[in-house]
């Protein structure tokens, strides 16, 4: 099921985000432009290799890993037994490291409080077309395994309804999207698994 | 299949029209239509570069570009070749203008000119500029 769908224009600013759960947005927007860092490494490496893979599906973009959401609030936290530490490398591409940690209550001062949003793996995926237009995709994979083929099935429907936008005569490149059906398109492909 | 027909009716009421909202036919009017025109001709170009390559692969150079501009493009566009052009300006005005969206959304900036030497032949000059 995919929980985070983004088409991002060639100048790298986004037509076109949406994410299902609504209450944690900054931070598929964050994950969102990492990506975009592993995705420009891919097309300048295809660039450089003299071998075929020309392909416009770039695959699993970063490996999986455990997201643990960082908030630091008043300070009501009790003295726990581990802190977790929170890296944002969007020019690094090191994986983040990120501890796991309950959540904490009691009193204390100036220490902050950590809760645990998302216990799933979220996976990301990338697709690049040949108008340079980037798509990415994170899904959540721990209920199901989402097989290679279906990922491209969802991004080949992606494709699709955005060369629909695209020709459509009232849409200027460049805006962002707002295209009805591309939004029901995209709300079936998070309810589902394609 | 009248694809082509229902074309070509199009585009010579499109350049009859704009040609006749012209009061002042003198150099500043006709290069405004004109402009118009390839205007159209740009955009529809950039749908038609986003639609035909979408299942070939990724194009690493600009000769893929091109390869693909001579061969897929133009087959899509003109099935057959353009005997029935006329030698005004204004006819080829959406042609190039179709040339430079596709070469646009496909990553290149360039300028396109028509030239007509003797019909039936007709030559599109893509000046890329090196930057």
């Amino acid at each position: 099921m995919a929980v985070c769908i983004a088409v991002i224009a060639k100048e790298n600013y986004p037509l076109y985000i949406r994410s299902t759960p609504t209450e944690n947005e900054l931070k598929f927007h964050y994950m969102v432009h990492t990506s975009l860092d592993v995705v420009d490494e891919k097309i300048s490496a295809m660039g450089k290799a003299l071998v075929d893979q020309r392909e416009l599906y770039l695959g699993l973009l970063y490996p999986t890993e455990d997201y643990k959401v960082y908030l630091s609030g008043q300070g009501v936290c009790q003295g726990g037994p581990t802190v977790a530490r929170c890296t944002l490398g969007s020019d690094n591409l090191k994986p983040f490291r990120r501890k796991r940690v309950r959540a904490h209550r009691g009193p204390s001062t100036g220490s902050p409080c950590v809760t645990s949003a998302f216990p799933n793996q979220l996976c990301r995926y990338g697709y690049v077309t040949n108008s340079k237009v980037k798509f990415v995709m994170v899904v959540d994979s721990s209920n199901t395994a989402l097989r290679d083929n279906e990922i491209r099935s969802m991004f080949r429907k992606l494709h699709n309804s955005y060369t629909d936008v695209m020709c459509n005569p009232f849409y200027n490149p460049g805006d962002r999207i707002q295209s009805r059906a591309f939004d029901n398109m995209v709300t079936s492909m998070m309810i589902q698994v394609c | 299949m009248a694809d082509t027909v229902l074309f070509e009716f199009l585009h010579t009421e499109m350049v009859a029209e704009l040609w006749a909202h012209d009061p002042d036919p003198g150099p500043g009017g006709q290069k405004m239509s004109l402009s118009v025109l390839e205007g159209m001709g740009f955009r529809v170009g950039q749908a038609l570069g986003e639609r035909l390559p979408r299942e070939t692969l990724a194009f690493r150079e600009e000769l893929d570009v091109l390869k693909f501009l001579c061969k897929d493009l133009w087959v899509a566009v003109f099935q057959k070749q353009m005997d029935s052009l006329r030698t005004n300006h204004q006819f080829l005005a959406f042609t190039c203008g179709l040339l430079r969206g596709a070469l646009y959304t496909l990553g290149i900036e360039s300028v396109v000119t028509a030239s007509v030497a003797a019909l039936p032949v007709c030559k599109f000059q893509v000046v890329i500029p090196k930057s």
